[in-house]
């Protein structure tokens, strides 16, 4: 039997007829050659119609769970899944599958294949066709602090309290203008997804990031997408909008499966 | 159909984000720990712990012996 199989994601096979083998994917060329965690060579695993997408896993669990706790090493781990899910979605409709999800082997994948065939199924029908699209949105304080006081402790303390009445002002501003944002931009998707705002400190971005979302937008409505979402924001000059993406839809796996 | 999902650099936060809260989850025979529950832990810890820190120091578990 094969060893344990480390599960970058599900797809449909292109060719049912011979779904074994990565030619019989129909064009997955991207697929050949393509590697994985610790550099295994990814390959698919089929069943009917549907693929899973797996490499010979690193053998010591312990280890595993060990290397996901060091940032650097879940770093490695998250870009090598990512990059083999990216490469899938380039060649079919494709699910994710969460970090580290690892089976005894292929005969344990294919049965669940087998078992969830049809939530797989349904899932990659309301998947297809579409891609993932971040979208971020900053506060940036623009707006000059007061000059250095220079007279009473009661001017510098009224100085101070207007600083505060107008952050607070523009925060409640900005949080308005981010609900405004969302509520257009889901107008335009088949699906919606709230991520935490991203720490300033993690992320190294400028400004306060207030609004973290995913979108799930058709694949040929992107451009359009994007658009908007920088059109909403051109009427507020503290608001600065980041869009990341096309991603695979990570996000949109979740209630289905 | 083809699926226009180009391979390019990512900021790690944002694939973290997507990673280690979205996807597929189910629970596989080998890793139920780190599916179910260290993910939290590291997500918190991610939270808390500079991604870009140098890589010599990286270590980011709290759980040295």
């Amino acid at each position: 039997m094969t060893g344990p199989r480390y599960v970058y994601a599900i797809g449909r096979a292109l060719d049912p007829d011979s779904p074994d083998s990565l030619a019989g994917l129909a064009g997955l060329t991207g697929l050949t050659g393509l590697t994985g965690v610790d550099g295994a060579e990814v390959h698919p695993v089929a069943h009917g119609d549907l693929v899973a997408v797996v490499s010979a896993a690193p053998p010591d669990e312990a280890a595993l769970t060990a290397r996901l706790e060091r940032l650097d090493e879940l770093a490695a781990v998250a870009e090598a899944h990512h990059a083999v899910v990216a490469a899938v979605a380039t060649q079919t409709v494709v699910a994710p599958f969460r970090l580290a999800t690892i089976y005894r082997d292929e005969r344990r994948v294919r049965e669940l294949l087998h078992h969830r065939y049809r939530e797989f199924e349904a899932l990659l029908d309301h998947l297809c066709g579409s891609v993932e699209i971040g979208v971020k949105l900053y506060v940036e304080d623009r707006s000059p602090d007061p000059p250095a006081p220079n007279g009473s402790g009661r001017a510098y303390l009224q100085q101070l309290s207007q600083k505060h009445q107008r952050r607070d002002e523009q925060w409640r501003h900005a949080m308005t203008a981010a609900e405004l944002v969302d509520t257009a931009l889901s107008a335009h998707a088949a699906d919606r997804c709230h991520h935490r705002p991203q720490p300033a400190q993690l992320s190294g971005a400028a400004g306060q990031n207030i609004f973290n979302a995913s979108y799930l937008v058709p694949t040929g409505r992107v451009t359009e997408f994007t658009e908007l979402a920088w059109r909403l924001v051109t009427g507020e000059p503290a608001l600065r909008v980041e869009v990341t993406g096309p991603w695979a839809p990570y996000s949109f796996t979740g209630d289905r499966a | 159909m083809t699926h226009a999902v180009a391979q390019r650099n990512v900021a790690l936060i944002d694939l973290l984000d997507r990673l280690l809260e979205g996807g597929v989850v189910l629970t596989g025979d080998l890793t139920l720990a780190i599916a179910d529950v260290d993910l939290v832990r590291i997500s918190l810890r991610a939270l808390i712990c500079p991604v870009r820190a140098p890589r010599e120091h990286t270590t980011v578990t709290g759980r040295r012996p």
